[in-house]
């Protein structure tokens, strides 16, 4: 069902990870992403899945729920999967059938790039399990506040950011309200080809739309009513502060990269 | 000494409806001479069905709206005036219908923090106000919750939370119930009279639930962006025709007090609970009737 | 109108469970047991807190969830066996879901509510009758039929929703709230065209309802929710009667029932408890008129 997406979720328990200055989770990231396509060689995958799995188990969210999580991305997966298989002519030929020929090497380099891509949607989720967007947006718009002198609205973006995680809840909610009350209707959004699908979605997009520019506009008169006015004299509840766990987190960080991108000349 | 607290003379306001070239189409005018005035520490209702003007008011109040014609004063402060944009809002505060599209952040104790972060309250002080705030409204056990997971009513008493967190001296409801089960409205209306009594804060409540303005201290009932009647609730419940005639409600007491009136039994106007028919109607008994009383 | 409880006429639900995340954190048993009979032409008020199972309840009886165990017959036949035409059960179980306004989309208010016979996949003809015959039926006056639905007021756009799902020519029309969000003669006008389209029509109703006044003035049939169970089933009178076990789940009668109980604890003769206004007013006046010297 369309709520058991779990992506982009905040997970709300108390851990190490959870507890980390949101400036080090978003640079990890980046790093790791980055590290994901840097190293070559099986070992840089053992590594970079033994250290997913060792950040997973201090954050406390349940590998189950993460999995849960994979859903959305299945068929993308899928579909990257079997472009490596058919695509690849590489190795010895395992099988032929008229124009189908699939290589070993098809099959080795589609089953790599699947891992990666589960690493790569892993180690964002784990962000936003570990992180609240509030943080994240705090983190965003004090790492990038460089940016504000070339005149980039990063507290306006880092707002923007926080606000659409607030709503994705509550709007993917109201579809399902309202996709069952067209069905209700006799609308049938399972079946039928192509366009007779898209066009099914028009009962269902016009009153989402309608609604989110409802939502928008009290959420704009709600804020101003609370004296919102962009990010000018602006004070925080919970205002960031590197601590010295942060400093041990990059430090940890630097060393999976540097172990990571040096695996690959070590074998 | 009696101070006044929000005030509006001779409030008009008009929406301009323009067709695709910018040319007036058509002139609405949503309120029409509206002078009201609540004093400090009131709790006053405005009743009116839907279209009736009452929203528009609390827009004005809060300075969410210009007026057309007239003025509107919030602590004596002219909601025109700029200058004062920002004090209006920190003292008169507003709660609106929809719980869902008024919390801003996604942990309660942070959107409870998005009014004092705004107007640059330091960090101790915002927690503090957050940690009262909450048990103002009774709602700390949740602080650290997403606002997704809780009921209607807990909804806006988080809501609440976030206003008083910026310390006004007066809230503005707006419909707060109107979305709620039972359970939810009374969870808020209960929160709304505490504020009133135990933190002083002066209350206009916008609604079109009679139950909800029986307790209050004075009721404006409005009908097409007028002013049609004030008074004290019982007052105002003692004329069951013409506030139907504005398609509004009386309790079921006042009802039958009233049917009952007109079939010729003497019972008093305005009775407004089940122990105040009872003892009218046994009172009334007793003096007619000869009955089991 | 008639109401019959042949089996082969009515919705029967046999020990229906219902069970989502099974075996999860978020495992959570909606339905418990549910066994009823539904005649044909009956009017049902379902009541119960949010959260008690009546919105589960009533999808269920449309098809658009499926039980986990237990089974659903529509006029003999299992709803759950594969085969069973689920569109077609769809439009003689007609389901308007609360703030039903918010799901129009068409750039009229004709093909909005034509949108039901449509998917039907009935001719052109019946369509515009159907669709007609529904506009008519839900109150919906002539001059809006070419509007946009959007620029209708609150009432009139749910009229119109209404229309949408009457325009499939239920035999059963279950409504979740209709009268959410409108003002007391806003929820009169609904209320009363629900009744109308119950004597008409010849059309079984289900209203979910909050609001005790209303059930008890409408319904002929209450069914109780709690926490998923049937907590009692009968007639207004019968369930308004133990109004001590629905005060201990948190629900309450109508205030002329508490009102009955207080004047013959006070001691006022009245044969039995009122339920509703009306029938209070009744009540009283042969009191009043017996006991007058």
């Amino acid at each position: 069902m369309i709520r058991d997406i779990t992506i982009g979720q905040y997970y709300p328990v108390d851990s190490p990870i959870h507890r980390l200055d949101p400036r080090v989770k978003l640079a990890g990231t980046m790093l790791f992403l980055v590290s994901l396509f840097a190293f070559s060689g099986y070992l840089g995958y053992v590594i970079a899945a033994v250290f997913v799995g060792i950040v997973i188990k201090i954050s406390k969210v349940p590998f189950r729920y993460i999995v849960r999580g994979l859903k959305p991305v299945l068929i993308l997966l899928l579909f990257t999967l079997l472009f490596n298989v058919f695509l690849t002519r590489e190795g010895k030929e395992l099988f032929s059938w008229g124009i189908i020929h699939i290589y070993d090497q098809g099959l080795i380099i589609a089953g790599l790039m699947a891992v990666r891509l589960i690493l790569l949607v892993i180690g964002t989720s784990l962000m936003t399990f570990t992180t609240t967007p509030n943080q994240l947006t705090d983190g965003l718009e004090k790492g990038l506040r460089g940016l504000k002198k070339i005149k980039v609205p990063v507290h306006e973006i880092a707002m923007m950011m926080s606000i659409a995680l607030r709503f994705i809840p509550i709007l993917i909610e109201e579809t399902d309200k309202i996709m069952k009350a067209q069905q209700a209707r006799g609308a049938d959004f399972e079946s039928g080809k192509l366009l007779q699908r898209a066009k099914a979605l028009v009962p269902l997009l016009v009153p989402l739309v309608v609604s989110a520019f409802r939502r928008a506009n009290d959420l704009a008169l709600a804020m101003e009513a609370r004296c919102y006015h962009g990010g000018d004299g602006r004070t925080k509840m919970k205002p960031l502060k590197y601590k010295k766990r942060d400093a041990v987190a990059y430090l940890i960080l630097f060393g999976y990269v540097g172990l990571v991108i040096g695996s690959g000349f070590l074998f | 000494m009696k101070k006044s607290m929000l005030r509006t003379k001779n409030l008009v306001f008009e929406y301009i409806r323009r067709d695709e070239e910018g040319n007036v189409e058509d002139i609405l005018r949503a309120l029409d001479d509206v002078s009201l005035e609540v004093q400090k520490g009131e709790f006053v209702a405005i009743l009116g069905h839907n279209g009736s003007g009452k929203s528009t008011v609390a827009k004005h109040i809060n300075a969410l709206l210009s007026p057309t014609e007239g003025a509107v004063f919030v602590n004596d402060m002219d909601t025109q005036d700029e200058e004062h944009l920002w004090d209006i809002r920190k003292s008169a505060g507003m709660v609106f219908q929809n719980p869902d599209n008024q919390i801003i952040a996604t942990v309660v104790e942070e959107d409870v923090a998005f009014g004092p972060e705004n107007v640059g309250v330091p960090t101790e002080e915002i927690w503090r106000r957050v940690e009262e705030s909450l048990t103002a409204v009774g709602m700390t056990a949740y602080r650290t919750h997403s606002p997704n997971k809780l009921s209607g009513g807990q909804k806006q008493r988080v809501a609440i939370a976030g206003i008083m967190a910026m310390r006004p001296d007066c809230i503005i409801l707006d419909e707060p119930t109107a979305m709620l089960d039972p359970v939810g409205r009374k969870e808020v209306m209960k929160t709304v009279h505490e504020l009133n009594k135990i933190e002083g804060v002066t209350i206009l409540l916008i609604t079109h639930y009679m139950d909800e303005v029986i307790d209050a201290d004075r009721v404006i009932v409005m009908d097409e962006g007028k002013i049609v009647m004030q008074g004290t609730p019982r007052q105002i419940f003692s004329q069951v025709d013409k506030l139907k005639g504005y398609r509004l409600d009386v309790p079921q007491v006042t009802e039958l007090a009233y049917e009952l009136k007109k079939q010729g039994v003497p019972m008093p106007d305005g009775i407004l609970t089940v122990e105040e028919f009872t003892a009218a109607y046994t009172a009334v008994k007793a003096k007619y009737g000869q009955g089991s009383v | 109108m008639e109401t019959t409880r042949d089996l082969q006429e009515c919705m029967v639900l046999d020990h229906v469970n219902y069970v989502y995340g099974e075996g999860t954190a978020y495992e959570k048993h909606a339905l418990r047991d549910i066994n009823l009979v539904i005649g044909k032409g009956e009017f049902i008020g379902l009541i119960g807190h949010t959260g008690s199972g009546k919105s589960t309840l009533v999808q269920h009886l449309n098809g658009l969830i499926a039980p986990t165990s237990g089974h659903i017959y529509y006029r003999g036949n299992d709803i759950c066996a594969a085969g069973f035409n689920k569109k077609e059960l769809r439009s003689k179980v007609g389901l308007v879901f609360q703030y039903p306004e918010h799901q129009l989309f068409e750039t009229t208010v004709v093909k909005d509510v034509a949108f039901g016979p449509k998917n039907m996949g009935l001719p052109q003809l019946e369509i515009d009758m159907g669709t007609f015959a529904a506009l008519k039926e839900a109150g919906v006056s002539e001059e809006l039929y070419d509007a946009s639905p959007f620029e209708l007021s609150g009432g009139q756009k749910r009229r119109v929703a209404i229309a949408g799902v009457l325009a499939m020519q239920p035999d059963i029309l279950i409504l979740d709230e209709p009268t959410a969000g409108l003002d007391p003669r806003g929820r009169d006008e609904i209320l009363d065209r629900i009744a109308q389209i119950h004597a008409e029509g010849n059309r079984t109703i289900i209203l979910v309802s909050h609001s005790m006044e209303d059930v008890a003035k409408y319904a002929s049939r209450l069914i109780v929710m709690k926490e998923g169970s049937v907590f009692c089933d009968g007639t207004p009178k019968e369930v308004f009667e133990a109004y001590k076990d629905l005060e201990k789940i948190g629900l309450a009668a109508p205030q002329v029932t508490y009102l009955s109980e207080a004047l013959r604890q006070a001691g006022v003769a009245l044969p039995h408890n009122a339920t509703t206004l009306e029938e209070a007013k009744e009540l009283l006046l042969a009191d009043w008129k017996g006991g007058i010297r």
